[in-house]
C-alpha cells in the first residue's frame, strides 16, 4: 500500500483508512484498559491521530480526531458507556484532548501542504531551467548564423566597389555556411519536436546499410578527420526506417567530427547480431568522463567547456530515433582511448543480396 | 528564339521573387500566381512550358491543384515541398508530378531539374541511345558502354538501367520502378530494388560508395543522371 500517495486515493478510501486505525487502536486499548488506565489511552489515541494526519487529507483526519475523542469519552472516561464525565479534571482533559487532536491534525496537514508546494516549485524551477537552456542554446545557435548572414550582406551592400573579389567571394561563402548551419539547426529542432510530439511513426523499409553509412560519410566530406568504414558485401538488408537511421548515423559522425581533435580516426561498423542491426561508431579522441556518460543523451546537455556550436540536441535525437525503432543506444570509453557509440535496433533481415543474380 | 514560359504557383512573395530573378536571368519567361485557384486559371489561359507548384498553398492543397492540372495539362510540373516530407513527395509523384525540389533548394539543382523536365516535354520518347557522361546506353541494341567499353549486364540490370535512362534526370519512386520492372504485385518488394541497384552501381559507377549516376533520393526513390 502506497500511503505516501494517499492524496490520490479516492476520498471514500481515505475516510475508511483514517477511521479504521482509530477503531483498531481503541479496541486494543479497550482490552487492556485495566492495565494502562484511561489517561495513557488518550496519549495512544492522540498518537494514532497524528499518524493518520501524516497520511491523509484534512477532512478524513478531522473525522478521525473527533471520532477518537468521542470513543475516548464513551469507552474510557469514567463513568463508562456514557458521554458524561465524572470530575472537572477529566472534563478539562477531554477538552484539551479534543483541542490537541484538532490542532495536531491541522498542523500536520499544513506542513504536508507546504512540502508539496516546495516540491512543485522545485519541479517548476527544473522545467524552467531546461526551458532557459533551450532558449539560450537555440537563440545562440540560430542568431550566430543570422548575424553572419546579415553582417556579410551589410558589407556587400555598402562597399561592393571597395571589396576585392576575393573578399566578396569569401563573404558569399560565409553566407552559404551560415545558411547551411541554420538549416541544420532548424532540422534538429524539427526532429526534436517530432520526437516530443509522439507523432513519430517509423516507416520500415529494406535498407542497404552500406549505402546509408557511405551516404552519411559523403555528406560530411571534406573533413580533417579520417572515416574508416569497410563495406561488407555479405551484410544483410535490414528492415528499418532509413530516414531515421540515416539521421542517427549522420548525427553520430557529425558529433565525432565536432568533438574529437583533427585527424582523429572515426570508425564505423555495421553488423547483423541476434536479429538486430548493430551500428558502432568509435573514435580515438579524448573519450568521456565517467560522470558525463549518463548525461550526454539528455536534451540540451552539452559537455562543459566544449567548443561552441552545437545545440545539445544531436545525441538526444540519436537516442530518440533509436528508441522510436525499439532500439537502444550505448556509450562507453574504449580501452585504447576514445569513445564508442553503439546503436542496436531490432530488425528483420533479408539475405537476398547474397543470392547470385538471377 | 522565344523563351520558354514558366508558371510559378507559390504563396511566398520572397520565393517568387527569387525564382523570378533566377529564371529570368537564365533566359526563361516567368508568370506568377499566388494561390492555387489563380494558378489553375493562369495555366488554362496560357499553358506554360513548365509549372513550379508549391505543395503548401493557402487556399487549397497543392495536391488538389496538381490533380486538377493533370486532367488536361500534360507538360512538366515540378513540385516544391518542405524538407523531410517524403510521403508528401511520393504522393505528388504518384499523382503525376514530373519531379520535386525540397526547400531550401539550390539554384543549380533547380535549373538542372527544369532543363531535364523541359527536355522531356520537347523530345518524344523515341531516342534509342542515351548519353550520360561516361555511360552510353543503347536501348535498341540492349547494350551499355562505359568509357566505350561494353559492360556485361544481366537482363534485369539492363531493364533497370534502360528505365532509368528513359527518365534521365528525373526522380522515379520505388513503387514505379518495381511495377515497371517486376510487374504489378511487386510494388512493395523494395529489397529486390536495393539488390539490383547495388549490383548495377558496382558495374556503372566509378565509386559505388559515392554513386554519381544512380542517386538515392532518401525515402522517395532513385534519380539517374
Amino acid at each position: 500500500m502506497k500511503l505516501s500517495n494517499s492524496g490520490k486515493l479516492p476520498v471514500k478510501t481515505q475516510y475508511f483508512l483514517s477511521v479504521l486505525p482509530v477503531f483498531v487502536v481503541s479496541l486494543v486499548c479497550f482490552s487492556f484498559k485495566n492495565l494502562i488506565g484511561y489517561k495513557i489511552v488518550a496519549l495512544i489515541l492522540l498518537m494514532t491521530v497524528s499518524v493518520v494526519a501524516m497520511l491523509f487529507e484534512i477532512l478524513p483526519v478531522l473525522l478521525a480526531a473527533i471520532l477518537s475523542a468521542v470513543i475516548w469519552n464513551f469507552f474510557f472516561i469514567p463513568p463508562l458507556y456514557t458521554f458524561e464525565i465524572g470530575n472537572t479534571e477529566d472534563v478539562l482533559m477531554f477538552l484539551l484532548y479534543f483541542l490537541i487532536a484538532l490542532v495536531n491534525a491541522v498542523l500536520t496537514f499544513k506542513i504536508r501542504e507546504a512540502e508539496k508546494k516546495a516540491r512543485d516549485k522545485e519541479e517548476k524551477e527544473k522545467e524552467l531551467k531546461l526551458y532557459n537552456t533551450l532558449l539560450n542554446s537555440l537563440s545562440h545557435e540560430l542568431r550566430t548564423p543570422i548575424s553572419a548572414i546579415l553582417g556579410s550582406v551589410d558589407v556587400l551592400k555598402e562597399g561592393i566597389q571597395k571589396l576585392s573579389s576575393e573578399n566578396q567571394a569569401e563573404l558569399l561563402n560565409e553566407i552559404e555556411i551560415a545558411a547551411n548551419r541554420l538549416n541544420r539547426q532548424v532540422e534538429n529542432v524539427l526532429n526534436m519536436s517530432r520526437l516530443e510530439s509522439g507523432m513519430l511513426k517509423p516507416k520500415m523499409d529494406w535498407t542497404d546499410m552500406n549505402e546509408l553509412v557511405n551516404n552519411a560519410i559523403h555528406k560530411l566530406l571534406p573533413t580533417n578527420h579520417q572515416f574508416i568504414f569497410q563495406n561488407s558485401e555479405s551484410l544483410a538488408l535490414f528492415k528499418l526506417d532509413s530516414g531515421l537511421t540515416g539521421e542517427i548515423v549522420y548525427n553520430l559522425l557529425h558529433n565525432a567530427v565536432q568533438y574529437t581533435p583533427a585527424n582523429s580516426r572515426i570508425e564505423i561498423a555495421v553488423k547483423h547480431q541476434d536479429e538486430n542491426c548493430t551500428i558502432t561508431v568509435s573514435d580515438n579522441g579524448n573519450g568521456f568522463l565517467a560522470e558525463e556518460i549518463p548525461l550526454v543523451f539528455d536534451k540540451f546537455y552539452r559537455i562543459p567547456n566544449t567548443r561552441t556550436g552545437g545545440s545539445g540536441l544531436g545525441l538526444s535525437i540519436v537516442k530518440g530515433f533509436a528508441e522510436a525503432q525499439n532500439g537502444v543506444v550505448k556509450l562507453e570509453n574504449n580501452k585504447t582511448g576514445g569513445a564508442s557509440f553503439t546503436i542496436v535496433i531490432p530488425a528483420e533481415t533479408s539475405y537476398l543480396n547474397n543470392l547470385k543474380n538471377e | 528564339m522565344n523563351k520558354a514560359e514558366i508558371l510559378i504557383i507559390d504563396d511566398e512573395p520572397q520565393i517568387r521573387k527569387l525564382l523570378e530573378i533566377t529564371l529570368e536571368s537564365n533566359g526563361y519567361k516567368v508568370v506568377q500566381a499566388e494561390t492555387g485557384k489563380e494558378g489553375v486559371i493562369q495555366a488554362a489561359s496560357h499553358p506554360p512550358e513548365l509549372i513550379l507548384l508549391d505543395i503548401g498553398l493557402p487556399d487549397r492543397s497543392g495536391h488538389e491543384v496538381l490533380k486538377e492540372l493533370r486532367q488536361w495539362y500534360n507538360k512538366s510540373i515540378i513540385i516544391l515541398s518542405v524538407q523531410n516530407n517524403e510521403s508528401d513527395i511520393v504522393t505528388a509523384l504518384d499523382n503525376g508530378a514530373t519531379d520535386y525540389l525540397s526547400k531550401p533548394f539550390r539554384t543549380a539543382e533547380l535549373l538542372a531539374r527544369m532543363r531535364s523536365a523541359i527536355r522531356r516535354n520537347q523530345t518524344p520518347n523515341n531516342t534509342t541511345v542515351v548519353d550520360a557522361g561516361d555511360l552510353q546506353i543503347n536501348l535498341a541494341a540492349r547494350t551499355v558502354k562505359k568509357n566505350n567499353e561494353l559492360l556485361k549486364l544481366t537482363s534485369t540490370e539492363f531493364n533497370l538501367i534502360s528505365l532509368f535512362a528513359c527518365n534521365e534526370g528525373r526522380v522515379l519512386t520505388h513503387r514505379f520502378i518495381l511495377k515497371e520492372i517486376w510487374g504489378v504485385g511487386y510494388q512493395t518488394e523494395t529489397q529486390y530494388l536495393r539488390v539490383f541497384v547495388g549490383s548495377l552501381r558496382k558495374k556503372i559507377e566509378d565509386n559505388p560508395n559515392n554513386p554519381l549516376h544512380i542517386v538515392t533520393e532518401s525515402g522517395v526513390g532513385y534519380r539517374f543522371q
